[in-house]
């Protein structure tokens, strides 16, 4: 039996698969950081996909079809935008409006384009470093939008980090009255945060469609828009955690794929986390010379206990159960939100989803 | 001012008096439910073309409605429901989770006329009808045992039920007959139609060593995958040419249409009544699609052999010496299995490695 998952293999695949909630979520990131909740991400996310995919095939460049996908994604974000910062409409409703309207609208663009041939991303290929063993297919065989992708994550993060307009923005997604009063053009800075998240999800949609299908069906985006939503909360409005939660939402699904296929059971997964997190407690009550807490000894028990089983009955864990774990992860986080003292601590922007009006 | 009240009792009534009034001149109403876009190029989309096959037969005589990418569930329920009270005559609800809601609707509204795709329960005016696919993955089984070079051959499947479980030992079945060391490697990714996901499945099936694959999922994205990757696969529920010019060796094709005319001109004339359809590559509802010149000349004809004795009813897709995965015997030499444990199929057959979700 040939039951083996190669690690290189599995996270270059993770990676590969993850970069459209990448940058789905991240663009999100950056809306919601100005104060504004955007629920249509899965509409922009297909407008993206099929206006990439259409400007590829007829331009011949999947360079320009990118290109395409990030000014669609932007134009349907600037709808949602106008309706609800200069209209004042309500987001929510909006938000899910518009990704209605984003599935009937490429459905109809799409209909000259089934069955078409995209033509190839370009990849990096580096010769020598790209055929190297492990890091090769693991760090220099992606295609060219992953490692955009990243650059752009660690852009961004500068950008809100060290800059005054990205101090600017999370200041009126904190208390847009606050800054109002500052003299900042609140409504501005959150229509520029809405069609640079929308620009993103467009090029996740594009990246779907060119890179990791590439094909065009309908409804192809098959609700990554709402892991994206889900995502951003995951990662407490922190871009690197947010990366790092579309890695793992995207890496368990990938994951749980390949252990299916080997027929491995996932409880060998569930006894090494518990026991990466009893060795992380560890070291940590280590560090600050605290006495061994209750905390730790009953995860070192669990972990064991988790282990012993695992050794002696081959039980098997319904692969279900992996898929779920970042939900609920999402769900704690959501709780958390919901007690206001918690709030801060995991910083949720105070405006979200307000409606700001000049006079109010 | 129109109260909200009185508004309901309006479009009550007039739904009520557009179902009760149905005469012969007026057109019949038919109206379908996809569990996917009609743009899946897979299961959605054939059934699609049965609706237009409908249209161009009967011209003003019909007038058909579709509701697309209706999840399975409660949703599903409203879905349905709807297209009761709008006065459809005939409401075909295309997919196995559709099941239960279809038959709840129906016992509200006994005047309108059901046909549930791939279920097994049935009322006075609930009817269910199904291809006889595995038929088809016995013959695509037996080329995929002759085209494997690495013996392994990816399988993605969606739900474990017995309609995807008797297409998963059907195929291996006949890849065993003609490759004894073939071995199936079955990824279940839990959803019809999520091209990303059945995309990703292809990749992870490549990577642990599958050079061909077969799908039981709605999307073309395998196939696209298998292309890009030069392995082969098989076009599932339509051709799907298009989507592997090189990888596609053969596929199964769902020809509705004949049925759906077949049924709409029942409720015309009025002799429509309850029954359970199955029918396979004999009366074309499971059609074969063009086998690919990258198959051997010997192996197309003995594709095409196992295809005609099927349809002729020489020949049964499960036929003993078979025994079940745990090794208790199932089928004796020269048995083949009734109709009524095919329907209910929860095992997989011997040789099959893995675990069955439950």
């Amino acid at each position: 039996m040939a039951n083996n998952i190669s690690p290189v293999l599995l996270f270059a695949s993770i990676i590969a698969a993850a970069q459209p909630l990448v940058f789905a979520a991240v663009g999100e990131m950056i809306t919601e950081k100005s104060g504004v909740l955007n629920l249509g991400v899965e509409g922009m996310m297909i407008i993206g996909a099929i206006a990439g995919f259409a400007t590829a095939v007829t331009t011949g460049s999947p360079l320009l079809g990118v290109l395409a996908a990030a000014i669609a994604g932007a134009a349907l974000a600037l709808v949602f935008g106008f309706l609800t910062q200069v209209l004042l409409a309500n987001q929510v409703a909006t938000g899910l409006a518009l990704t209605m309207f984003g599935l009937g609208l490429a459905a109809l663009i799409g209909q000259p384009f089934s069955g078409v041939k995209p033509p190839p991303f370009p990849k990096l290929d580096l010769a020598v470093i790209s055929d190297l063993p492990v890091v090769g297919p693991l760090l220099f065989n992606h295609n060219l939008m992953v490692y955009f992708g990243l650059v752009l994550v660690a852009l961004i993060w500068a950008f809100l980090t060290f800059t005054r307009t990205g101090l600017t923005l999370r200041a009126v997604g904190e208390d847009h009255d606050a800054a109002h009063a500052l003299g900042y053009n609140v409504i501005l800075i959150r229509l520029t945060a809405i069609a640079v998240g929308g620009a993103m999800a467009g090029m996740g949609g594009a990246y779907l469609s060119l890179v990791r299908v590439p094909q065009w069906t309908e409804g192809m985006t098959a609700g990554s828009g709402w892991i994206a939503l889900a995502i951003v909360v995951f990662g407490t409005w922190r871009t690197w955690r947010v990366m790092l939660g579309a890695y793992l939402f995207g890496g368990v699904t990938i994951l749980q794929l390949n252990m299916q296929i080997a027929d491995i059971t996932p409880l060998w997964l569930v006894v090494l986390a518990l026991f990466l997190a009893a060795v992380s407690v560890t070291v940590r009550s280590f560090r600050s010379s605290a006495p061994a807490s209750p905390w730790m000894i009953g995860l070192w028990f669990t972990t064991l206990l988790a282990g012993s089983i695992a050794i002696r009955h081959p039980v098997s864990i319904p692969t279900e159960y992996l898929n779920m774990a970042p939900y609920i992860a999402t769900i704690l986080v959501l709780v958390a939100m919901s007690a206001d003292k918690l709030r801060a601590n995991i910083n949720a922007p105070a405006s979200l989803g307000r409606v700001f009006h000049r006079t109010g | 001012m129109i109260s909200r009240r009185t508004l309901l009792a309006a479009t009550t009534a007039a739904a009520l008096s557009a179902g009760a009034g149905l005469a012969q001149d007026d057109p019949v109403k038919v109206g379908f439910i996809y569990v996917g876009p009609i743009g899946d190029f897979g299961w959605s989309y054939e059934h699609d073309q049965g609706r237009l096959a409908i249209e161009e037969h009967f011209g003003d005589q019909v007038e058909t409605t579709y509701l697309e990418s209706v999840p399975e569930g409660p949703d599903a329920e409203r879905a349905i429901r709807q297209l009761a009270q709008a006065g459809h005559d005939l409401i075909f609800t295309t997919s196995f989770g559709y099941m239960n809601p279809t038959l709840k609707v129906a016992e509200q509204f006994p005047d309108v006329k059901f046909e549930h795709a791939t279920g097994f329960k049935r009322l006075d005016n609930v009817s269910t009808y199904s291809g006889r696919f595995y038929e088809g993955r016995t013959v695509l089984g037996h080329i995929a045992g002759h085209m494997t070079e690495t013996n392994t051959i990816g399988y993605i499947a969606s739900f474990p039920i017995p309609e995807v479980v008797r297409g998963i030992n059907s195929a291996y079945l006949a890849a065993k007959e003609v490759n004894p060391d073939v071995e199936f490697k079955i990824v279940w990714v839990n959803t019809w139609f999520d091209p990303g996901k059945e995309a990703d499945a292809a990749n992870a099936l490549i990577e642990q060593g599958a050079d061909v694959i077969m799908q039981h999922t709605d999307s073309p994205a395998a196939m696209t995958i298998a292309e890009e990757k030069g392995i082969y696969a098989f076009g599932q529920a339509s051709d799907m040419m298009e989507f592997g010019p090189n990888a596609r060796l053969s596929s199964i094709i769902d020809n509705w249409a004949p049925y759906y005319i077949d049924r709409t001109q029942a409720v015309i004339d009025g002799t429509w009544e309850s029954k359970d359809t199955w029918d396979g590559i004999g009366p074309g509802m499971t059609e074969i699609g063009e086998f690919s010149d990258k198959i051997p000349a010997e192996v197309q004809a003995s594709a095409q052999e196992i295809a005609d004795k099927i349809a002729a009813g020489e020949m049964h897709s499960f036929t003993g010496p078979v025994n079940k995965q745990d090794g208790s015997a199932w089928l004796a030499e020269g048995e083949t299995a009734d109709d009524g444990t095919l329907l209910g199929m929860n095992f997989y057959v011997e040789g099959i490695s893995g675990e069955l979700p439950q």
